[in-house]
């Protein structure tokens, strides 16, 4: 059985120990700070792109946001993907609902139809955990989230779910959605051929502006930091019944 | 285990140095300070240790020992002896490809100097390519130069080990998380250190900070004249084939030169660098924090399309493995690296603030070897590798604005993988410095060639009718005549037959008087300065181990007042050399170059034209050889000395800044009916003053050589002391390890057929073929080259051991892969053309 | 009114969402899925409880559970729908908010303001920011950061909580994403729950470097976890991924050898109450950030402390 899968990614900061904001606190600072797709939806991108290559049928990348999400695109494309979406709302950053109506939007203006849409469980950088399941609500198509494992049966997906104290099975009838977190696959770095491919690869662009959504974005800030002076136990084996003190002392030991 | 957590680390109060940048090149410092007897010695950096975040840390470490530039190479082998002491270097050969055949012979002009630096290379077939590299698709190669001795090194290792050593002498301390927070300048001296850890009382600071030097220089008023500049990096794998091998690398790197990027084994990855994309330059204050970079502050997020049009190069030449099964892009940086205006280093104390060293824009390869260097500098005053080409002094003002470093780096960056011709001319940021005949020049068709932001003549296009006239030949091959013409010689034809005028406005001048001068020069200076009022002084300047410092030439003004006349090229750095040691009080000391420009007037016919528009008398008996005095011409008061770098009758012509169009006008209108002509610096720098067999500071003279050898020491010592002079009286003492020659060249002719001339930098062989190396390890190559047009013949300078330097002996001079008769015709100081210099004495 | 979902995936931050929902108003009706714990709810100060009750609801399934909490929604007219902010809790407001085509905000710590508009502050990046924000929404719907509450008990004046029935609507249709079968872990430690965590990250070194950890983890009956770099080198699986997008845990002791403690896996282990750093590194964020620690290598200074374990268990066996 072929599957058509369109994967939705988004175009995310990819900062070092600290996140640096800019003056106004509005956003964050990304003058020296390269972009990325999230773990989330590179697991999601080599899931479409090993569907695609165990059953046949075909894998596109949606990105929705400034024109330079192409750049995401194109790394998905990259990794294998056949085809590439832009959905270009603008530079300002959209909340959940207005990125959803986007994809809405998106997949009416498109002449494909797709089996199976992945998501990344929440965006790396935003975290609203939302987005799937708002486009899957509006297409009437079930979607679970949290999802560490795929599996194509026929008419329909086997999806496995890791929670606390083990593991959960959900079968869906396609056409589905699904948001997957890390830990589905371990993504495969995108080869010479395949970043020469995603080059010259022609994106579908669809320009579109969302209505806005309720929540509005007033400034970021970064967390104060309870930092007390880190106690020094001792400098290499010499220092074990220290450690071990402290370990009786929290009562761990 | 000597370090400890930040927290209870505490600095000390003072400091005899406080090295600030804890990458290769600071540790280095540390290390050799402490080797050299340095105690209470800081190393702060403001990243983690032992990786702080700069170059150093992302850097390929690989190393090409073969540069064309013998000091730069001389301080990457030293880098190596270094890195293979302290079990960091793994060699691993290493292949330079061609794919034009303009490369092929750029890659003969590497073996060229291979040799001269003594450094085992070879030429070889793309087959042995990919018999040595078996991915590499040799259908697309004409060429490969192979180093054996090429090499990976681990530069952090290294870094760990130095300072380790230099802890366990009791010598150093770290501090590592330690951010600068102000340097304290009093009175032009360096007085200490603010940091976010205390403050420290030290008056000598290093700056070792690579892309963050300039700075850290600023708040001490000083300028290092770098910048941040990309260098795009990408590692795929995992590829089957490498990962087979098990090691780190297996197979030698590649240099793929015409596609400006190189391929290295990295365990099972490949790893790709790039010169090749267009300079993207950064500027130090906006280089992000450890903390806001993603992966280091000098790993910037990689711009993909700027390395698109590599990826198809690195594809076509390693295809076989780069698009194996499972093989991705790991890992891409846009990596920041210095770069400097001309490309060197920038070592020495800063001209701005004593007590402040910069060690900045050096290589991974150069790294230890710079380190040693500067600790010698920083003890002793001098350092056994003359580092003339990368002292941070050498720049002149302009040349350190951001503008100018921006500018040149632009121009520079993709040179790194380049063919760069040894007269090669910058395009940016020319016309800083125009003397008063530049309007008359340019109206005559100069060429014009860039000294130290000078605008000089090479030649005229108005002297083309000359070449048929004189009958001078062009030469055949396109790369020994760029940036050439023959005019060159037809203008020496003329001058030696009639007389040439020369600008050389591009001179440096200072102004020494006072009470203190006559003992001031005397302690700079070898040559007796106490002379008669008038008479011109030409002197070396050594450094306290006997080598050259400088050589110029001193006008006695009056009984307290000096002229200093030095050229271009060495002016700042001869700046700093005198500021350095003038006294507090008794002597002044200005820099008059912007106010004085210089005509050279020389020829048979230069005294009937000079005669011509001064009333002063200006017979050999009125103004005899080697005097100076003021005349007028026409309403232009001039200094006028009586000396010639081109061995005939003439005069230097020293006139007010302002008054230089009219002083051109005055000897261009009066030479006229004598058949002069405007001449360039071809004539001046090169035909004429090879010819007279006098030497070039920077070429012939350096740190390495002594006057003795150099044929420059004076008939008698004088009684007063002067810096290096025990080793001067030393040298006297001693036979020579080499001697200063003059060749000719006995057969042009190349296996092709036509006439080759070497540009400089060769090496000298036996009649054998055999390297020359003097008792001191230096090998025999060629400091200068170049026609000697009344000669007739074609003439190299080189140093020569005893036993090779006698007159008449036959030798070779490799030049492009091919081997050239040459004969030595003079050895010592005596000219080839008018050995008795009746012509300049007429 | 708000409403609290007290039982999506039964996570004890429950606590931090009733302090939340408290600090709003006195007035919070729980909803819950099963009507066992309403007798956990007259000391927090909750008024009523509603037990929805459906065939479809039989197991958790996240569409049905959004379409029974819109449909609750609709009758009693909250102000607000709070729940907690674990991966369930966010799937199930997503469904609610969805289908009251209404916006949700996830993980507040903060909430203010009376809805027209509503003042929060949620964590982005998994903690590594904080955003202050405006919801405009007739009905609110939040989940609440776990540990975004006080930690101080909430005055009750609640003697009896009024527990009340509700039986959606709900077509068999929504039964399509339930679960179908489920697997309990092996026994043993789970990362998410132990006590002590032994992690592990780039200067383990090796798969096999593991080993001395696992043996510390055992004896002290506590689980072992790594950093995203021991997962992508393939040394461990992602399960035992702590950090932003692997398992964030909040044990009594986190130890961390050799892991340099970049913000995707700092933002996993910073809630534990105390951290013990082993490092060569001393500047190591993780160092500096910690609790505890020592200098030196882990694959020395581990079986150190394993012999001392052994050497003190052993003496107490022998004296007792």
């Amino acid at each position: 059985m072929s599957l058509d899968v369109l994967v939705c990614v988004k175009r995310v900061p990819a900062p070092g120990a600290k996140v640096p904001l800019t003056e106004d606190g509005r956003d964050i600072d990304t003058r020296h700070l390269g972009f990325t797709i999230g773990p989330h939806e590179e697991c999601a991108v080599e899931e479409a792109v090993r569907l695609k290559e165990r059953h046949g049928g075909s894998a596109t990348v949606l990105a929705v946001g400034p024109p330079e999400v192409a750049e995401q695109v194109r790394y998905a494309i990259a990794m294998g993907a056949d085809r590439g979406v832009v959905v270009d709302t603008g530079q300002d950053e959209l909340d959940p609902q207005a990125t959803a109506a986007a994809i809405v939007h998106a997949l009416g203006e498109l002449d494909a139809r797709f089996d199976l849409i992945m998501f990344g469980n929440e965006s790396a950088d935003a975290g609203h955990y939302q987005v799937g399941v708002r486009v899957a609500t509006e297409l009437g198509w079930p979607i679970v989230g949290g999802i560490k494992g795929i599996e194509v049966t026929d008419g329909g997906v086997r999806l496995r779910r890791e929670i606390a104290d083990g593991s959960e099975v959900y079968q869906l009838s396609l056409p589905a959605a699904v948001a997957v977190k890390e830990g589905l696959n371990l993504p495969r770095y995108p080869s010479l051929p395949g970043r020469l491919k995603a080059k010259k690869a022609k994106l579908d662009t669809i320009s579109w502006q969302p209505p806005p959504g309720g929540l509005r974005k007033i400034r970021l800030r970064q967390p104060e930091e309870k930092r007390a002076d880190s106690v020094l136990l001792g400098h290499g084996p010499e220092a074990a019944p220290a450690v071990v003190d402290v370990l009786e002392e929290l009562g761990v030991c | 285990m000597t370090d400890t957590s930040s927290a209870q680390r505490k600095l000390p109060s003072t400091a005899d140095v406080v090295v600030i940048g804890a990458g290769i090149v600071g540790n280095s410092v540390a290390y050799h300070l402490a080797e050299e007897g340095w105690r209470n010695i800081v190393l702060l950096d403001k990243g983690p240790l032992p990786d702080p975040g700069g170059s150093t840390g992302h850097a390929s470490n690989f190393i090409f020992p073969v540069d064309h530039a013998k000091e730069i190479t001389m301080l990457t082998l030293d880098s190596m002896r270094q890195y293979e002491k302290f079990g960091t270097l793994t060699t691993c050969g290493g292949i330079e490809v061609a794919r034009k055949p303009e490369r092929v012979e750029e890659l003969k002009r590497r073996m060229a100097s291979a040799k001269a630096w003594g450094i085992d290379a070879e030429l070889i077939t793309p087959q042995r390519v990919a018999e040595l590299v078996p991915f590499v698709d040799p259908s697309i190669l004409l060429a490969g130069f192979y180093t054996p001795s090429c090499a990976v090194v681990d530069p952090l290792q290294t870094g760990a080990l130095m300072r380790e050593h230099a802890q366990k002498r009791g010598a150093l301390t770290v501090s590592a998380n330690t951010e600068v927070l102000d340097i304290e300048v009093v009175d032009g001296r360096v007085r200490g250190v603010r940091t976010d850890r205390g403050d420290i009382a030290t008056e000598t600071v290093v700056i070792a900070c690579g892309v963050w030097s300039p700075r850290i220089a600023r708040m001490a008023g000083a300028r290092i004249p770098l910048t941040p500049a990309v260098h795009q990096m990408i590692d795929v794998g995992p590829i089957p084939e490498l990962a087979a091998t098990g090691t780190e690398i297996a197979y030698p790197i590649i240099r793929d030169m015409d596609a400006l990027m190189y391929e290295r084994q990295s365990g099972a990855d490949l790893e790709i660098g790039s010169y090749a994309h267009r300079p993207i330059l950064h500027e130090p204050d906006e280089i992000p924090s450890i903390e806001e970079a993603a992966l280091s502050p000098t790993q910037l997020p990689f711009t993909e399309e700027d390395f698109d049009p590599q990826m198809e190069d690195a594809l076509e030449l390693f295809g076989s493995i780069l698009n194996s099964e499972g093989a991705g892009v790991r890992h891409a940086i846009n990596g920041l690296l210095s770069l400097t205006p001309d490309g060197s280093p920038l070592l020495g104390e800063t001209p701005e603030v004593k007590g402040l060293w910069s060690a900045a824009a050096v290589w991974i390869k150069e790294g230890p070897g710079v380190g040693r260097m500067l600790a010698q500098w920083m003890t002793h005053g001098h350092s056994e590798i003359d580092l003339h080409g990368a002292d941070i002094s050498r720049f002149y003002p302009h040349q350190r604005t951001p503008a100018h470093v921006r500018a040149r780096t632009s121009e520079g960056f993709n040179k790194t993988y380049g063919i760069v011709h040894p007269r090669e001319q910058w395009t940016s940021e020319r016309q800083q410095r125009l003397s008063p005949f530049y309007s008359r020049e340019k109206a005559l068709g100069a060429e014009f060639f860039e000294v130290a932001g000078w605008e000089r003549p090479q030649w005229y296009e108005s002297n083309r009718d000359l070449v048929d006239k004189y009958g001078v030949e062009d030469r055949p091959h396109e790369w020994d005549a760029r940036w050439w013409s023959p005019i060159i010689n037809a203008e020496h034809l003329a001058m030696r037959e009639r007389a040439a005028m020369i600008d050389l406005s591009a001179f440096a001048q200072f102004d020494v008087s006072g009470p203190g001068a006559v003992d001031y020069l005397q302690r700079l200076c070898v040559a007796n300065v106490d002379r008669p009022v008038g008479r011109i002084i030409y002197t070396p300047l050594l450094d306290a181990n006997g080598g050259f410092r400088s050589d110029l030439t001193l006008v006695r003004l009056g009984p307290d007042k000096y002229r200093v006349i030095t050229g271009g090229a060495d002016g700042a750095r001869d700046r700093k050399w005198f500021l350095d040691h003038l006294p507090d009080s008794g002597v002044s000391f200005s820099d008059v170059t912007s106010a004085v420009c210089t005509l050279g007037l020389w020829g048979p016919r230069a005294r009937d034209i000079l005669s011509a528009v001064t009333e002063d008398d200006v017979s050999n008996e009125g103004f005899p050889y080697g005097t100076a005095k003021e005349i007028v011409i026409g309403s232009t008061p001039v200094l006028a000395l009586r000396v010639s770098y081109v061995g005939d009758l003439g005069w230097e012509l020293h006139a007010p800044f302002e008054q230089g169009t009219k002083l051109w006008d005055a000897i261009a209108d009066a030479g006229e009916p004598h058949g002069l002509i405007p001449a360039g610096i071809g004539v001046y720098g090169t035909t004429g003053r090879l010819e007279k067999g006098y030497r070039l500071m920077g070429a012939e003279l350096e740190s390495e050589y002594d006057p003795v050898e150099a044929g420059l020491a004076l008939p008698k010592v004088k009684s007063a002391d002067f810096i290096g002079k025990q080793a001067y009286l030393a040298a006297r003492e001693t036979e020579p390890a080499a001697l200063l020659c003059t060749l000719t060249v006995d057969d042009h002719t190349s296996s092709a057929g036509i006439a080759r001339y070497p540009q400089g930098g060769e090496p000298i062989l036996t009649e054998d073929g055999e390297r020359i190396v003097d008792s001191k390890g230096r090998s025999s190559y060629v400091t200068s080259a170049g026609a000697g047009p009344s000669l007739g013949k074609y003439l190299l300078m080189a140093y020569l051991p005893p036993e090779h330097a006698v007159e008449g002996r036959k030798l070779k001079v490799e030049y492009m892969a091919e081997q050239y008769p040459v004969t030595v015709a003079r050895v010592g100081r005596k000219p080839l053309f008018d050995p008795d210099d009746t012509r300049m004495k007429a | 009114m708000l409403l609290l979902v007290v039982q999506v995936d039964d996570h004890p931050a429950w606590l931090d969402a009733v302090q939340l929902a408290r600090g709003l108003t006195d007035d919070v009706h729980a909803v819950l899925f099963d009507a066992s714990r309403a007798d956990e709810l007259a000391k927090q100060g909750i008024k009523a409880a509603h037990v929805v009750e459906h065939d479809v609801l039989s197991d958790y399934a996240p569409e049905a559970y959004g379409e029974a909490l819109a449909q609750l929604v609709g009758e009693l007219q909250p102000s607000g729908v709070l729940a907690v902010g674990s991966e369930k809790g966010n799937e199930v407001m997503a469904h609610l908010a969805a289908r009251m085509r209404a916006p949700f905000a996830a993980n507040c710590t903060q909430i203010s303001g009376t809805g027209r508009p509503w003042l929060i502050t949620r964590i982005r990046g998994g903690g590594m920011l904080l955003e202050d924000a405006e919801m405009d929404a007739g009905c609110g719907v939040f989940t609440v950061q776990p540990g975004a509450g006080t930690g101080a008990e909430t005055p009750s004046t609640v003697d009896q909580v009024d527990v009340r029935r509700f039986t959606p609507d709900l077509r068999d249709e929504l039964a399509r994403t339930r679960v179908i079968e489920r697997t309990e872990r092996e026994a043993g430690v789970s990362l998410a729950t132990a006590d002590v965590v032994v992690s592990g990250g780039r200067g383990v070194g090796s798969a096999e470097g593991y080993r001395v950890l696992e043996e510390l983890a055992e004896l002290l009956g506590g689980a072992v976890g790594c950093s995203r770099v021991a997962t992508n080198n393939g040394w461990r699986p992602h399960s035992d991924q702590v950090g932003l997008t692997g398992t964030k845990v909040a044990p009594k002791l986190y130890i961390a050898c050799g892991i340099s403690g970049a913000t995707q896996h700092w933002v996993g282990c910073m809630d534990a109450k105390a951290i013990l750093a082993i490092n060569t590194d001393p500047d190591a964020p993780m160092v500096t950030r910690s609790t505890y620690s020592v200098i030196g290598d882990l694959h020395e200074v581990l079986p150190a402390v394993i012999a001392e374990i052994r050497a003190r268990n052993a003496s107490a066996g022998t004296s007792g």
